[in-house]
């Protein structure tokens, strides 16, 4: 996994994710570049989004552990209609659906590659995107 | 013969669109009185109201705004959400508080201003909000989108394509064409919905739902009043399995329309087969195709044939949307799926005009709201 944090955060328009008690962690580790995930000590189930309890046992139990970082492009969309001014200034943008290796499916905009070059199935590493001053998991073509 | 399942004995909706000078308050209180009147009731005789939410009205406790706006005072009042399926969902529930005994009549209500009470492109970030706030609408998410995800996979696992997709708006529109109060009415050729401009690849402009400022009210009833033909609620039936679209199931097919169409269809004692007339969620042309293979009008892969084939119109195997959908009448919130309900009533009485589909005895409607996570199922009967 590569960093890309700035030592000083530029200022955005784009929203930022709005932290809770459930994933500080996951966003504090993504500001030191590594995606955190958490494995129920009950079930083994690796437990995302980040919560107290495991959607799979209803364990409150767990282990946090850092992904390896890849993962596959389940799906994907070329989005034209922008949500916001902030986005427009991005159109067209790649939104993906990505299976980790360790099991989670996120959200991530595929990106640094021109669209048309996005298929289902690819392999995409993960990176972190600076905004504001946190970093955002996204996706890369391998 | 005499049922015990609840009746629909009134049902109105405002024409969709751009409707100036209208209030999202003012809409509900027009379908409010239309549909007492088209049942032959006063205001005075409803005994629970239903409404739902409004992006202009946001109140959380919308069923006490519109009561007091109505000045009725009816003992039994809530609010139901559940995005598209609101509708659907609020028939629903008035169904068991008309066959438990708690009420006699519950009137249904929904409407929005999203077109001439919003900004320009205020609603696609309203509804961009719908997305988990950490996970998903950081990366620039909308409600087009989420469905262009679904519509990307399903084309690649089920081989539909886009010309079978441009079937469906071409259809839809041709429906709408045929009702006096829809949004949409000029002609749509397939060509121009193949050329329309992307807005979430592979989904086109006239892939997706209308804005529209619109409302409809439906009366659901413990009996009939005698105004009309008798349509009851014969079937019911819900299944959520997700909210947001990082937790749908994990194969974008397994939609909770699949279980809600089943139960409804049980407690009926049907099957796809008796069905005469279908008014199902068309948020997007992808939705429908989902919808329609998943419930089993048509095997996994087909669907795209078949509504080429013209099996979706007036006269076809399935006649469905024939108001005209969401794609082509209207969408204005909540309301938008709740029109399907007052098209399938309109179907069953031998009400809809230069629309109608002969001898329509057995009606199946659908809503979905979220990204196909909130799904309502309803098998409405003519007896009389
Ligand atoms: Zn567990």
């Amino acid at each position: 996994m590569s960093r890309e944090t700035p030592t000083t955060a530029p200022a955005t328009d784009l929203p930022l994710p709005p932290p809770n008690a459930e994933s500080q962690a996951f966003w504090d580790a993504a500001r030191d570049g590594h995606l955190l995930l958490t494995r129920c000590t009950a079930c083994d189930a690796v437990q995302f989004p980040p919560q107290h309890s495991c959607t799979a046992c209803g364990g409150t139990t767990g282990n946090p552990f850092t992904a390896s970082g890849t993962g596959e492009i389940f799906t994907f969309t070329i989005n034209h209609r922008a949500p916001s001014p902030a986005f427009k200034a991005r159109a067209p943008y790649i939104i993906a659906l990505v299976d980790l290796a360790e099991g989670p499916r996120l959200m991530m905009n595929v990106i640094n590659c021109a669209p048309e070059d996005v298929k289902i199935g690819m392999t995409v590493k993960i990176v972190f995107e600076a905004r504001g001053d946190m970093a955002l998991p996204q996706a890369e073509l391998v | 013969m005499t049922s015990s399942k609840a009746a629909i004995t009134g049902v109105a909706n405002t024409r969709c669109g751009r409707l100036e000078g209208s209030t999202c308050l003012g809409l509900h209180a027009e379908v409010a009185r239309g549909a007492v009147a088209d049942a032959g009731l006063e205001l005075g005789d409803v005994d629970g109201l239903i409404c739902a939410y409004s992006f202009t009205e946001p109140h959380p406790m919308l069923a006490s705004v519109v009561a007091e706006y109505l000045g009725i005072q009816p003992a039994y009042s809530a609010c139901v959400s559940a995005g598209g399926a609101s509708g659907a969902l609020q028939v629903m529930t008035a169904k068991s508080l008309v066959e438990s005994g708690m009420c006699r009549h519950v009137l249904c209500l929904t409407g929005d201003t999203r077109m001439s009470g919003m900004a320009p492109g205020a609603a696609v970030a309203a509804l961009a909000r719908f997305g988990h706030g950490q996970f998903e609408v950081p990366y620039g998410i909308t409600i087009p989108a989420a469905y262009g995800m679904v519509a990307q996979r399903y084309m690649h696992d089920t081989g539909l394509t886009l010309s079978d997709m441009a079937h469906i708006a071409v259809t839809t529109r041709n429906h709408a064409r045929r009702h006096p109060d829809a949004q949409m009415r000029k002609p749509l050729s397939h060509a121009e919905v193949m050329a329309s401009r992307p807005i979430a690849e592979p989904l086109r402009l006239f892939d997706c739902a209308l804005i529209s400022d619109g409302a409809a009210g439906i009366l659901v009833s413990a009996a009939p009043t005698g105004n009309g033909a008798e349509v009851r609620i014969v079937g019911a039936g819900q299944k959520n399995t997700h909210e947001h679209l990082i937790a749908a199931p994990r194969d974008l097919q397994s939609f909770g329309c699949k279980f809600s169409a089943r139960d409804a269809f049980a407690e009926a004692g049907m099957t796809t087969a008796d069905i005469d007339v279908a008014e199902i969620y068309d948020s997007f042309t992808i939705t429908l195709a989902i919808e329609l293979e998943s419930i089993g009008f048509f095997p996994k892969g087909s669907v795209g044939e078949a509504v080429s084939d013209g099996a979706l119109d007036l006269g076809g195997t399935l006649p469905c949307n024939t108001h005209g959908g969401l794609l082509s009448f209207g969408h204005s919130g909540a309301a938008g799926g709740a029109f399907h309900v007052v098209e399938a009533v309109r179907q069953l009485r031998g009400q809809a005009d230069s629309r109608q589909v002969a001898n329509a005895s057995r009606a199946f409607v659908h809503g979905d709201g979220g990204v196909l996570s909130a799904h309502v199922s309803l098998i409405l009967e003519r007896l009389s």
